[in-house]
């Protein structure tokens, strides 16, 4: 039978397989080599010391860790906000996380009875104090593409501080503290003393869904928003309607999603979209809609007479339609409603305007759109039809303060864009030319075109994923500084919910740390038993993430 | 953006009401076929006057149960307030041969009639096991229009599978399945009629099958031996509740290869390896030139062959890896005096004919992977030859193992582990296992096939969605006749058989864009 490992996969089991062991197990023997973790880490030498650092992810950007372990009681140890700092206990998204993390920390414990009193052996560790520096903690506001995700975490006894500009920093470092926390054989708490500075090297990280090809139900969007805080993503890039269905209640053209979704099951009510813009703003992440034109737009036909582009069989209608008609002001009356409603239902600085693969054939074969080439000396070259569009896109949604992010053929159809705009780099084929090209331009960038996650082989494609290097494009320093970050894409022709959380996890969390770590966080053999050990915990924080390979963990997912 | 354009541009059509899957040999529906209204409140399966089991069959009785709420999910329950008989109130079922408590086996009958009119609604079976299957069909002609009411339309259904091994290859070593992820896959199974579970309950990452006669083996072998195990309960829930299901578990311990987690708990069971003069520490397959290893199996195999009541005990024989046996003096030694030479695969045929002598003494037959046979050894005219490699081509294996005159059964093509991106069922279901040259008999040697699911990638998080429906389409494969190989077909009909899946809870994968009515909602 043997469908065997190959080769490759076989060795690399082998080496790498025992680390995994003995790392969920707790009777550790001797440590895995020395990961290279680029910064000093010079005091854990002992096994013990090693537990710390074998499962996080993404790796911190500069962490010393000791070997002096502090115990932490489920009873007593509290999250709590720090002297000094601007938040308090009116600072929702803190409490919330207090509370969250909390159980993440403790989860499976909590049938210890609150009064019980463990004799403590250990030097304990009784409190995390959160101090927020900047004086507007923002508590309140929703996270920005500018926003300081930096934190600084020391744990020493008697208790550890994180410190933080934001309330965003403080999210990132709570999860951090989190992931260092570890259960010792006797059901113990422990950390090892540590200090840690950290901060993302790309400020845009972000993952696409796709509910258009598949409606994914509000809990699947919402565990999903777990998981990406998990491996501290922050970037819901929501793909939200496409050809196949448009479940987007608009308020303003209902019939949009009466027509177009699937049915009336398959929608997102306004209530449901606000749960999850406020469910990823408590978590540190922004939601990103895309409403794709003047391509990828059948499904909006449905609901909107007259907005499609009517195509011909020879002189009269087929009756399909193409593209988004671009020649009629009717167009433009209802893309200056419907982006009104948008830009004030979503928060976010950005929109997420599409322009990609917009097909001309239908464009082409209708007498009227040539009429308007010709009026409009365009000649035949339809790209010109598709900026025109494009353009004016651009400046309905400019006139509502929002910035917009456009998929890359808005920027190679030479569509005018103001300096702000971030261009989406998604075609695999040469994209570190394309990147280079952008930023030559003086476009902020974002790359996706080696993350499509739904294309799936055989083995341990994360590895793949991994290796990216995002900066590596011909570029000066400023190109490269254009770049901020990038995108995990799970396109969803052959996703729903069913096979959603183990297709994008722990695979997108590969993409999660080349986007966080820094650049010479590199190493595969370190990556694998980290990475294992995270998949682990995520299970145990209820995210079905699928296994690397070969191995179990302790808590197994229930099924 | 936009992922790449499938190639086949389908419509997730719903299907109608009474498309089945796998499609039945035959089906008559009368031209104005008339439409049968069901009650959930007073529909009821019933044994027929004459049936030669009735209440009392375990497996009917308890399908009787399980289709009921299948059909009627938590519609309302049967509460027979109406005295006088209305149409289509009731399912009779006829088994003409006796035998509820049996198992299944490769020679149990699973043809069936199905009669539904709305007169009467009759199921026809020789046997039980042809009963279930005729449930099975039936539960899938139910449909539900829009008001809500459930029907079934008028049709006449004979059918019977175009093989007798339908299997399902599940690998519980590479990771730990919980016994419920494996009850589930059985019911799955028994909905895409599948006959056979092919548990390879052992392999080298662990040991989880907790023996009574060598409790050490998972002890010391199981990844943890408190919680990824299966105990002995475990083992028998399994298969009675695959027999329920007209299921038969055939239970693989491959040996000598693919071992290693058998040695912690076995001491001298394995092959020492070595580096120059010294022993490197490190083992390989299970050493063939020791009578204590020959006892070990023995007893090993007693035990096995005693729990697992299926007549067939797959005994492995796969991918043996020389090297170690090459570097052991004594088995060198051992070689010399044999007079083996230097062809070790003459030492791997030493021991699996003594493996194989000692399981026939049991009373079991086996099934062995194809190496076995390509090996040269000698093996009873009954065993069954299990093809999976593909290079050589599987279709050379396949006529040259009928050639031999024994039974062939083909996974080649059916490694659904290896995914890929897009519809790759299609690559499943136009499978035909009887390509292959060779005279009618040959072909006759063919008893089935088996999809498999290795473990490498594969644990409790997405055994299911990565399963079916792409398993679905190995099924229908096996089951239906050849000519049933249309792919808009099957699209359509798949399809909607997926949203029935979900409808029953399981976590089926999408095939394409669409949508169901009751998506699944588990997450």
């Amino acid at each position: 039978m043997g469908r065997a490992m190959g080769l490759a996969g076989l060795l690399l089991g082998l080496l790498l397989v025992p680390a995994v062991l003995l790392s969920t197990s707790l009777g550790r023997g001797d440590p895995p080599p020395e990961p290279e973790l680029g910064l000093g880490l010079g005091l854990g030498e002992g096994p013990l010391a090693a537990a710390a650092e074998d499962s996080l992810w993404p790796l911190p950007q500069s962490l010393r860790t000791s070997r002096r372990q502090l115990q932490l009681a489920p009873d007593r140890f509290q999250l709590v906000h720090g002297a000094g700092s601007s938040a308090g206990p009116g600072c929702g998204i803190l409490q919330d996380a207090f509370r969250r993390y909390y159980e993440y920390i403790f989860g499976q414990s909590r049938w210890r009875s609150p009064g019980r009193r463990w004799p403590s052996l250990r030097r304990e560790l009784s409190q995390l104090q959160v101090v927020i520096a900047a004086p507007e903690p923002g508590c309140d506001s929703y996270p920005r593409l500018a926003s300081s995700e930096a934190y600084y975490l020391t744990i020493a006894e008697p208790v550890a501080v994180l410190k933080a500009d934001e309330v965003w920093g403080a999210l990132r470092g709570l999860e951090t503290f989190s992931q260092l926390v570890h259960e010792d054989d006797y059901g113990s708490f422990l950390v090892n003393e540590s200090v840690i500075y950290d901060f993302p090297r790309f400020a845009h990280r972000g993952i696409l869904l796709d509910t258009s090809r598949h409606y994914l139900p509000l809990k699947s969007i919402l565990t999903n928003l777990d998981a990406m805080a998990f491996n501290k993503f922050n970037v819901l890039h929501w793909h939200i309607v496409d050809d196949q269905s448009f479940p987007y209640q608009s308020m303003y053209f209902p019939e949009l999603s009466n027509k177009g979704a699937y049915s009336y099951n398959h929608i997102y009510t306004p209530t449901d979209v606000r749960l999850v813009i406020e469910y990823a703003r408590l978590r540190g992440i922004r939601v990103i809609p895309e409403f794709d034109t003047p391509g990828h737009t059948q499904s909006w036909g449905k609901g909107q007479k007259d907005l499609l582009t009517p195509c011909y069989n020879g002189e009269q209608p087929s009756g399909s339609f193409g593209p988004i008609n671009p020649i009629w002001n009717s167009t433009y009356d209802f893309m200056t409603k419907f982006f009104k409603e948008i830009s004030s239902v979503f928060p976010d600085a950005y929109i997420h305007l599409g322009g990609d693969e917009v097909s001309f054939d239908c464009w082409k074969s209708n007498p009227d759109v040539k009429d308007f080439m010709k009026e409009q000396g365009f000649g035949i070259d339809y790209a010109k039809l598709e900026s025109y569009y494009i353009q004016k896109i651009l400046d309905i949604v400019s006139s509502y303060n929002k910035g917009y992010m456009v998929w890359q053929e808005v920027f190679d159809n030479k569509a005018q864009l103001k300096p702000d705009t971030v261009v989406e780099v998604w075609m695999a084929n040469n994209y570190a030319h394309e990147l280079s090209s952008v930023t030559q331009a003086g476009f902020t960038a974002i790359l996706a075109a080696p993350w499509y996650l739904d294309y799936i082989s055989y083995g341990q494609d994360w590895k793949k994923y991994y290796s990216v290097e995002p900066r590596n494009f011909p570029g000066s320093e400023k190109q490269k500084k254009l770049l901020i970050g990038g995108e995990a894409c799970l396109w969803g022709e052959f996703v729903d919910a069913t096979n959603l959380t183990p297709r994008l996890w722990p695979r997108a969390s590969a993409v999660g740390e080349r986007l966080w770590s820094s650049s010479n966080v590199t190493d595969l053999q370190d990556a694998y038993k980290r990475l294992s050990n995270h998949r682990c915990r995520m299970l145990r924080r209820g995210i079905a993430a699928e296994p690397l390979f070969v191995g179990y963990c302790a808590h197994e997912a229930r099924g | 953006m936009a992922a790449a354009r499938p190639l086949l541009l389908l419509l997730a059509a719903l299907g109608p009401a009474g498309a089945v899957w796998p499609q039945p040999l035959r089906q008559l529906s009368p031209p104005a076929a008339g439409r049968c209204p069901l009650s959930p409140g007073l529909f009821r399966f019933s044994y027929a006057s004459g049936s030669a089991v009735g209440p009392g069959c375990a497996v009917l009785d308890e399908a009787f149960q399980r289709y009921r709420a299948l059909i009627f999910g938590a519609a309302r329950s049967a509460e027979s307030k109406q005295p006088w008989r209305k149409p289509c109130t009731e399912l009779s079922v006829l088994v003409s041969t006796p035998g509820c408590d049996g198992f299944p086996s490769l020679n149990s009958n699973e043809s069936y009639k199905l009669h539904i009119s709305r007169d009467s609604l009759l199921l026809y079976a020789d046997a039980v096991w042809g009963a279930l299957r005729g449930l099975e069909t039936f539960s899938q002609l139910v449909g539900r229009d829009e008001d809500g009411m459930y029907y079934v339309n008028e049709t006449e259904i004979v059918d019977s599978p175009r093989f007798p091994h339908r299997g399902l290859l599940l690998d519980t070593s590479r990771h730990y399945l919980p016994l419920k992820a494996i009850l589930q896959t059985l019911d799955v199974m028994a909905y895409n009629k599948l006959n056979v579970f092919h548990w390879h309950i052992v392999d080298d990452p662990s040991f989880p099958y907790e023996s009574f006669t060598f409790p050490e083996l998972s002890k010391q072998g199981a990844f943890n031996a408190m919680t990824h195990v299966y105990t002995a309960s475990d083992v028998q829930a399994v298969i009675e509740y695959a027999r329920l299901r007209g299921i038969r578990v055939i239970a693989e311990f491959d040996t000598p290869g693919h071992t290693q987690s058998w040695g912690p708990g076995a001491p001298d069971l394995l092959t020492p390896c070595y580096l120059g003069k010294d022993p490197s520490g490190t083992y390989g397959p299970i050493n063939p030139i020791l009578k204590s290893t020959y006892q070990f199996v023995t007893s090993l195999f007693q035990e096995v062959g005693a729990v697992f009541p299926d007549y067939f005990l797959h005994l492995g024989g796969d991918e043996v890896d020389f090297t170690c046996w090459k570097s052991n003096p004594q088995i060198r030694a051992f070689m010399e005096e044999m007079g083996f030479g230097d062809d070790y695969t003459k030492l791997e045929s030493f021991y699996i004919q003594r493996l194989l002598d000692i399981v026939s003494s049991l009373g079991k037959g086996y099934m062995v992977w194809q190496e076995v046979f390509d090996n040269r050894v000698k093996v009873r005219p009954d065993t069954i030859i299990h093809v999976w490699k593909n290079s050589p081509p599987y279709k050379e294996e396949m006529a040259n193992v009928t050639k031999a005159g024994y039974k062939a059964l083909l996974s080649a093509p059916w490694y659904l582990n290896r995914i890929s991106y897009g519809q790759d069922w299609m690559a499943a279901y136009q499978v035909e296992p009887l390509d292959f040259t060779g005279s009618p008999e040959q072909k006759a040697l063919v008893i089935g096939g088996e999809a498999c699911m290795w473990g490498e990638y594969v644990d409790v998080t997405n055994l299911a969605p990565r399963l079916w429906p792409r398993a679905g389409a190995v099924a229908e494969r096996l089951w239906s006749d050849a000519t049933v190989r249309n792919l808009q077909d099957a699209y359509r009909r798949l399809a909607s058989f997926r949203c029935e899946l979900l409808r029953r809870g399981v976590q089926a994968q999408p095939l394409f864009v669409g949508y169901c009515d009751h998506e699944f909602d588990g997450v």
